[in-house]
């Protein structure tokens, strides 16, 4: 119904006009296709960008060597500790707050008032805390992705409905298993939504923190390789952590979808 | 019954309901005490952790010297300045992000070669994070302003992007056709029906970006150094300076709290014709 509509109203005019079979993602090749053509003709300096299968072999390089390897493994263990810890924390203090008015009033506040802060603005303090290596990116993830999780788990879980805690509460349930079990399910969906914004704040705080201060890391590896001028290995990595981001929101998204199928 | 409270008691983080007008002074000030009083038991545990020694005064300088050194900048007018740069570039980028974001979104939701070709672009452009083009965006166009807004832009700009899009396509179709049954043109169509109805939708996008414009600032400042709230962090960094950090973060905390609260007050007027407005919202 509605993609019939869509075409309906979208087809009247000449500009709409688009071959169906048109495949998706041929845009992005064209990019590519563009990208190699303009550098290899001169039109773009190779100082400026690289031709594309010259980044291609600096990464297999670069992978070939274990740099990419040990610094991936490095990044990802951080950001992985980091986000594992505010969404157990976020998810804990949130759902609290929803269901002890005490902890509401005393968390609501600060909650708010630290929420809109730029969280890369912690970098710095985090610095002058836990130096340069991994606890500085660990806690700085944490911290920063603790309030989405905490925020979207509250506003989950004070949205369930009445009637079914009481019901169950009239059925004899403890508090505690209806906090497990109708309180959980219903936060479920908006505290995903909120894991979700959690996981992008992660890469982003990951890198920018590895970028500006750092021993090891992909972050690390951008900034000492464009420091360098190996900017074709630099454009590897830059491509890399950007795609591993792409790819991490991907599998998270296949991941919701599973976990929410009971909705369906 | 707590169960209870959990839909009842939610002013805090909810505009006050319309209705309630008759209780309204009493609940601002129940509600000012109530969001008071956890901040300052925060800032009392903080006085009192550093000056008891139980931390040490580098590694958090009591929020009195914190605020003084505040002051200090203030008096000296370094405050006005890196605040004033810090802002000026996230707000133009914001702007520029918002305004290309929107005729993007619009074009795309409109013209079918436009979409084919940026769909793909934006879906795997939204959540790549898009910090790690800052050395590209560096050696391109150098350390200055052209740069550092060109990224805030970068990253803003994806999330206007796909709530224009949602947000235009999901006009009332019944809308468009009447309009179009009584001869509205195509520049009609878009200022007098798809923008207003797309409205709410494209403000909770620029909700979004406005906080993303302002974390990739300070990050690109903290890289780029020269001045701005997030280079003069990163100079007292560098020279172990505490309180000039934690007055860095006071100062950016504050910035964010007030455009955060600026554009929800700006959504609510524009929007005051809209139902969403006259229903209790979570802002």
């Amino acid at each position: 119904m509605t993609s019939e509509t869509v075409h309906s109203t979208a087809s009247r005019s000449p500009a709409n006009w688009i071959p169906a079979a048109l495949p998706r993602y041929l845009p992005l090749v064209l990019l590519a296709v563009a990208w190699e053509g303009l550098t290899r003709a001169g039109v773009v300096p190779i100082s400026a960008l690289p031709p594309l299968d010259t980044v291609a072999r600096a990464w297999y390089d670069l992978a070939s060597s274990g740099d990419l390897w040990t610094n991936g493994v490095a990044s990802m263990t951080r950001g992985a500790a980091g986000l594992g810890m505010a969404i157990a924390g976020g998810s804990l203090i949130g759902i609290l707050m929803a269901w002890y008015k005490p902890i509401r009033a005393a968390a609501n506040p600060i909650v708010q008032f630290f929420y809109p802060m730029p969280k890369s603005a912690l970098i710095p303090v985090m610095v002058l805390w836990l130096g340069f290596g991994d606890a500085s990116k660990i806690v700085l993830i944490f911290i920063g992705c603790l309030l989405p999780v905490t925020l979207s788990a509250f506003n989950g879980a004070r949205g369930t409905d009445e009637v079914l805690i009481w019901s169950a509460r009239s059925l004899g349930a403890s508090r505690a298993r209806v906090l497990w079990e109708i309180v959980l399910p219903s936060a479920l969906p908006e505290m995903l939504s909120g894991i979700r914004t959690a996981l992008a704040l992660s890469f982003v705080l990951l890198v920018s923190s590895e970028l500006i201060v750092a021993r090891q890391g992909f972050g690390y590896m951008i900034g000492w390789l464009g420091d360098g001028g190996a900017y074709d290995a630099m454009f590897a990595v830059v491509l890399t952590v950007a795609l591993l981001g792409f790819a991490a929101d991907r599998l998270y998204l296949m991941l919701v979808r599973r976990i929410l199928a009971w909705r369906e | 019954m707590s169960e209870i409270e959990t839909r009842l008691g939610v002013p805090a983080l909810a505009a006050p309901a319309r209705g309630a007008r008759l209780n309204l002074a009493a609940a601002i000030t129940g509600r000012w005490a109530g969001a008071i009083i956890p901040l300052l038991a925060l800032v009392f545990a903080w006085e009192s952790a550093s000056r008891s020694g139980i931390v040490t005064p580098f590694l958090l300088p009591p929020i009195s010297a914190v605020l003084g050194r505040v002051w200090e900048d203030a008096v000296s007018g370094e405050l006005a300045v890196n605040l004033g740069e810090t802002l000026f570039r996230s707000l133009v980028g914001f702007a520029i992000a918002g305004v290309g974001g929107v005729a993007l979104g619009i074009l795309m939701a409109r013209r079918r070669w436009v979409r084919w070709f940026f769909d793909p672009i934006v879906s795997v452009g939204f959540p790549m994070p898009k910090i790690a083009f800052l050395p590209i965006f560096m050696l391109w166009l150098g350390l200055y302003d052209v740069s550092k807004i060109s990224m805030a832009v970068f990253n803003a700009i994806f999330p206007v992007i796909t709530a224009t899009i949602a947000a235009a396509e999901g006009v009332d179709r019944p809308l468009l056709w009447s309009a179009r049954s009584l001869g509205a043109s195509e520049r009609q169509l878009l200022r007098e029906i798809i923008l207003p109805a797309a409205l709410p939708q494209i403000l909770t996008g620029l909700q979004v970006a406005l906080p993303i414009s302002m974390i990739v600032m300070i990050v690109t400042e903290m890289m780029m150094g020269g001045q701005g709230l997030g280079g003069a962090m990163i100079a007292a960094s560098r020279f172990a300076d505490s309180p000039g950090v934690f007055a860095g973060i006071f100062e950016i905390a504050v910035a964010g709290l007030c455009l955060v609260k600026g554009i929800a007050v700006l959504r609510r007027r524009l929007l005051a014709w809209h139902p969403e407005t006259q229903e209790p919202t979570t802002v």
